[in-house]
């Protein structure tokens, strides 16, 4: 990006390439940040519009993938061009994901606002989402001044972030033990939290991305994370005691 | 005809400048033709070499006359030629200039401030990803429009609302400028209005509860004893009437926030405080088995203070206490007076017996909305927000809290309130 090509329309090529992801990224933020206004507030109106706005980055990554071909088609690019270009399909693939969760999440407001009494599940969502968001956010910084040196933190957050999914999910279990008329409620916001979970990581996917454009090489290949889910079992003394 | 002449005199004018600026020039010429006309051989040279002499000076002089007027014109138009950088490092708003393809040019140090890595280079469209900024960037860079504005909030990782002004600059000059202004404060403003709804409507619930349990038991089990009557409805009417007080209060809450200091002069007599307390929740205890202990120090037990606000305190904690001590069937209430002899203190403590609090919890348990066991603090239909309006209230009191716990042995909260 920073050295000048003699074709001075392959540059605006790839220009054009950065702008339309950072377009796609805002949406997929503010697709995000709606969602979970929408089902904290149980305000149905909000919902539907993110359902609608989710085909803007659906038409955006077929843009971007159009585009991408097309280049490597006419110019070859070799090097870090290349990754550029090759990145920028992956990056819009992991935002088109993005949006998708924003929108799943969005889709089961419906179906959340029978049992509303419990603000706190309500507060830790929000707070997943929160933590999902900066992440998302400062990736797409990242992308936006390419200093490789910030992705280091990502990895930190992502496992405050399962930290935090594990958490939730204990909370969703005993409610559902409380109280079967809860099960239906605690089930969507149990995917909800598991959809907000997934934001985290594919913006791991994208910050690894952009390491490889920048740098040319994988980012080194130290995940120890995953949330503990796996082996989380709320006993019926638990609840008693 | 006057512009001819007005021309005339200026070049008349600038040639006796001339001359006047080669003086010593036209000196020294004289002199050396003195002095050849005086011994040199070539007399008839001398008078050449005079004129010769007066055209150099005339022409030498004339670049030193050159800067000077040039000197004139530059402070002729001084603010046009003020530079952007410096006009922009004296704007206290963040501002950035950028060209047609939002590309940063350059950003004021305010705007390093704001959103950090704001070097000239970066693309501001990576950069404010937000769908309408986009569109903002869009319109004024195509020219659709020359200048726009709109409301731009970060939400992460603070909180902040700017209303964001982006116009091009000049005339064909291809630069065009973003200038923010923080309006996060009315933001908190608004966010401080709601918070104090919520209080609003916790504080008002309890006394309500509170009657409402009273009306129950008047119209039931007490329908016929004229004693307890009598007694129910003096409660009821402490009740509504602190319920109007309350009302009161809450509304100048707000006001005070702004200065968390107490109007001087007023003293609470805090036995006959924790006695009203004791007796306005004696149903409550009644309901849950418990006793409630007192153990006052002796003599005069007045500390400075607002009646209301320490009442809000005491009526909290033991409110807590008998919710969620109920096993322990017992509930102290002391009074005893600590603190340095500089700085000496009443000391109110409030302890059950209950199952206790988990130290991970104890320093979070003054935040809003936080709950130790939130299936318990449902069951009793706690809001969250009791402890949180203790520890504001005692702030204001320059009085501080302190909490002792340990599992299956109770919780003792202990209230230290400076005596003068």
């Amino acid at each position: 990006m920073q050295s000048v090509h003699i074709v001075s329309a392959y540059d605006e090529e790839l220009k054009f390439l950065a702008k339309r992801i950072a377009a796609m990224g805002g949406h997929a933020e503010r697709m995000v940040e709606q969602a979970v206004a929408a089902l904290v507030n149980a305000d149905q109106d909000l919902a539907q519009k993110v359902i609608r706005d989710d085909i803007v980055l659906d038409e955006g990554q077929r843009e971007i993938d159009d585009k991408a071909i097309l280049i490597i088609a006419r110019r070859q690019p070799m090097a870090t061009d290349l990754r550029e270009i090759v990145g920028a399909i992956r990056i819009s693939a992991d935002l088109e994901r993005v949006g998708d969760l924003g929108k799943n999440v969005a889709k089961r407001v419906m179906s959340v606002t029978d049992g509303r009494e419990a603000t706190s599940l309500y507060r830790g969502l929000e707070a997943l989402a929160n933590l999902a968001l900066i992440q998302l956010k400062e990736v797409l910084d990242v992308y936006a001044s390419r200093s490789v040196d910030k992705i280091g933190l990502m990895r930190d957050r992502d496992e405050q972030i399962d930290a935090m999914y594990t958490s939730l999910f204990r909370e969703l279990l005993t409610y559902m033990m409380e109280d079967p008329r809860n099960i239906t409620s605690c089930t969507h916001l149990l995917f909800c939290a598991k959809n907000i979970e997934r934001i985290g990581d594919h913006a791991t996917n994208i910050a690894e991305t952009i390491y490889y454009i920048v740098t040319g090489d994988q980012m080194p290949a130290e995940r120890p994370k995953e949330d503990k889910t796996d082996r989380v079992v709320v006993q019926q003394a638990e609840l008693t005691k | 005809m006057s512009n001819v002449t007005g021309e005339d005199r200026r070049s008349r004018t600038s040639l006796t400048v001339r001359l006047w600026e080669a003086r010593w020039y036209l000196l020294a010429g004289l002199a050396a033709v003195m002095v050849a006309y005086g011994f040199g051989p070539g007399r008839a040279w001398a008078l050449p070499l005079a004129v010769l002499l007066l055209f150099a000076a005339l022409f030498s002089a004339k670049p030193r006359a050159r800067i000077a007027e040039k000197a004139r014109e530059v402070e002729a138009e001084g603010l046009q030629r003020l530079s952007g950088e410096y006009l922009a490092a004296a704007v206290a708003d963040p501002l950035i200039i950028f060209d047609r393809t939002t590309t940063v040019v350059h950003a004021n140090a305010a705007a390093f401030a704001a959103f950090g890595g704001m070097a000239p280079g970066l693309s501001l469209s990576l950069k404010f990803r937000a769908p309408e900024m986009q569109a903002l960037l869009d319109s004024v860079v195509s020219g659709k429009v020359a200048s726009d504005a709109l409301d731009y909030l970060e939400k992460l990782p603070v909180e902040r609302v700017y209303r964001v002004t982006a116009s091009s600059v000049g005339n064909g000059t291809g630069l065009f400028v973003l200038v923010f202004k923080d309006q996060s404060e009315a933001r908190r403003i608004d966010r401080m209005r709601a918070d104090f709804i919520a209080n609003a409507s916790h504080e008002l619930r309890t006394p309500l509860a509170s009657i409402a349990g009273f009306i129950e038991t008047l119209r039931g089990p007490a329908r016929n004893d004229p004693a307890a009557r009598e007694q129910f409805l003096q409660i009821m009417q402490n009740q509504t009437s602190r319920m109007a007080r309350l009302i009161d209060d809450l509304l100048s809450l707000s006001r005070l926030e702004m200065k968390p200091y107490l109007k001087a002069g007023a003293h609470v007599d805090l036995r006959q405080t924790l006695e009203s307390v004791i007796d306005s929740l004696s149903p409550l205890a009644r309901d849950s088995n418990l006793v409630v202990e007192r153990d006052f120090a002796e003599g005069q037990l007045a500390v400075p203070g607002d009646r209301d606000e320490l009442f809000q305190v005491f009526e909290n904690l033991l409110e807590n206490a008998c919710k969620y001590g109920q096993s322990g069937g017992r509930v102290a209430v002391s009074v005893a007076r600590g603190g340095t002899a500089a700085e000496p203190t009443v000391d109110v403590t409030i302890r059950d017996f209950g199952p206790g609090i988990a130290e991970e919890h104890i320093p979070r348990i003054t935040e809003r909305f936080y709950r130790v066991d939130v299936e318990t603090s449902r069951a009793q239909k706690g809001t969250g927000l009791g402890l949180s309006i203790v520890k504001h209230i005692l702030t204001r009191h320059n009085a501080r809290m302190s909490i002792r716990s340990e599992l299956g042995k109770g919780a003792a909260f202990t209230i230290h309130l400076p005596a003068n």
